[in-house]
């Protein structure tokens, strides 16, 4: 009885048509729900404890066993920014991508370097202590100088309206003062950053992706654990 | 499209430069070719190219694009003759999610390790292959023009430090798909000759693994 029961249960799970894993904090996860949410789209969300994965996670994302995964009528995608892009070509309405190629290719480029460099030069800026921790802060800076000119006569990175390239920055909204807060090293200022500053400010406060920050006390003890970690002695570099 | 309207800057031994220039090949499209010295970069790299500062750098009407993947597509959007992408959103998702292989560590002791996890990449890749000739299906398409390098670099790189990195037995069908795509004629036409490569890549090793010691 009861595993017929679990069957059930489960081909229910299957046969709902959308549905999101992730975990509270996940900043990739975050992109998903935004982008799911600025288009209007109706999805289950099923939370993660990523110390204690669930079967469906792995069955779905057996390799990476990693967040966000999205399942659409059964068929699961990963990567955060391949799922962006799945998404706005599977729902038209509130592009996140221009329609001209040499402006979609430079949407890619930017959110790709965000990923690929100014996240890691970030989080090496929290990791790191003294003299390495100052190094970083000279590579973090300079890669955070390109975002910021990016942002030259435009509200956001999509312009008027909110696109891919921010909701793959959407971390630097939130994260970036909690980790600056915990590891006690400042990264924007308004001398050098002022445009940053503001879009900061503008995608924060903006309808829709208000809704979905994660709790920033929550996010306080997470990051001071992990801090803890990174700089006792013997930690791994 | 004229010819001055397209310019590719490259390497020759670049595999990234290599994707492009494979794309571009695909599609019939002329451009003007500009090899880059790297030791020495052109002024004109450093201009298009000012946050990496890296080949492949593509350039059409005076726009320059970086990022060999980034490139790729915007080459199938301008020119949709040839598909690299196929039409439906979730056979894009998993193109897109195809070359996404983590990055493997090149030092000399983690040597195994390395290989063991390009090992694991490798048999990833091999999945995408099951029932078909190219990754594309019948014809070339993203993840073939995207991983093609592979199949050369992963070759000489097993060479170099002496551990075989593919294996026909247990990654028959990618063995089959490198072979099968380094004949088809553009693509072969394109590659850098092989034994300038090998030394190349020597010399490049020595200098990441002198580099971590």
């Amino acid at each position: 009885m009861a595993s017929s029961a679990m069957v059930t249960a489960n081909q229910l799970i299957i046969m709902a048509e959308l549905k999101l894993f992730r975990t509270w904090s996940s900043r990739f996860a975050l992109r998903v729900v935004w982008a799911l949410d600025l288009k209007g789209i109706q999805y289950d969300t099923i939370f993660e404890d990523l110390s204690n994965k669930s079967s469906l996670l792995l069955q779905y994302n057996p390799i990476y066993k990693k967040v966000p995964v999205l399942v659409h009528n059964g068929k699961p995608l990963l990567e955060s920014l391949v799922i962006l892009e799945y998404i706005d070509e599977t729902w038209k309405q509130t592009p996140l991508l221009p329609e001209d190629p040499s402006e979609r290719a430079t949407a890619r480029f930017w959110a790709k370097f965000g990923d690929d460099k100014v996240l890691p030069s970030i989080w090496n800026v929290f990791i790191k202590q003294g003299k390495d921790q100052e190094e970083a802060i000279v590579t973090a800076q300079e890669n955070l100088g390109f975002v910021e000119r990016q942002l030259t006569g435009k509200k956001f990175f999509n312009g008027e309206t909110i696109g891919l390239v921010d909701l793959a920055f959407g971390w630097l909204a939130n994260l970036l003062s909690v980790w600056e807060e915990v590891c006690g090293a400042t990264l924007i200022d308004h001398e050098k950053f002022p445009l940053l500053l503001e879009w900061i400010q503008n995608f924060a406060d903006a309808p829709i992706i208000k809704e979905r920050w994660p709790p920033r006390d929550k996010l306080i003890t997470k990051y001071q654990a992990h801090h803890e970690v990174y700089t006792s002695k013997g930690a791994p570099k | 499209m004229a010819e001055d309207s397209v310019k590719l800057l490259g390497y020759w031994a670049s595999p990234f430069a290599l994707r492009v220039k494979w794309a571009l090949k695909l599609k019939g499209i002329q451009y003007q070719y500009v090899e880059e010295d790297l030791p020495n970069k052109s002024p004109m790299l450093l201009q298009y190219n000012p946050v990496y500062k890296k080949v492949p750098v593509l350039v059409h009407d005076d726009k320059p694009l970086a990022e060999s993947l980034v490139i790729l597509e915007y080459i199938d959007e301008v020119w949709k003759h040839n598909p690299l992408l196929p039409t439906d959103p979730y056979e894009r998702a998993k193109a897109r999610f195809g070359p996404n292989l983590p990055k493997t560590s090149k030092k000399g002791e983690e040597k195994e390790k390395a290989a063991k996890e390009a090992r694991e990449n490798l048999k990833t890749l091999e999945s995408g292959l099951e029932g078909k000739r190219f990754f594309g299906g019948e014809t070339i398409g993203f993840v073939d023009i995207a991983a093609g390098w592979i199949g050369c670099w992963a070759q000489m790189t097993g060479e170099i430090i002496g551990i075989k990195l593919i294996d026909a037995k247990t990654m028959p069908l990618l063995d089959a798909w490198f072979k099968d795509f380094l004949e088809v004629p553009f693509i072969k036409e394109c590659m850098p000759p092989q034994d300038k490569l090998l030394e190349h890549n020597k010399e490049f090793h020595k200098i990441l693994t002198a580099a971590s010691t």
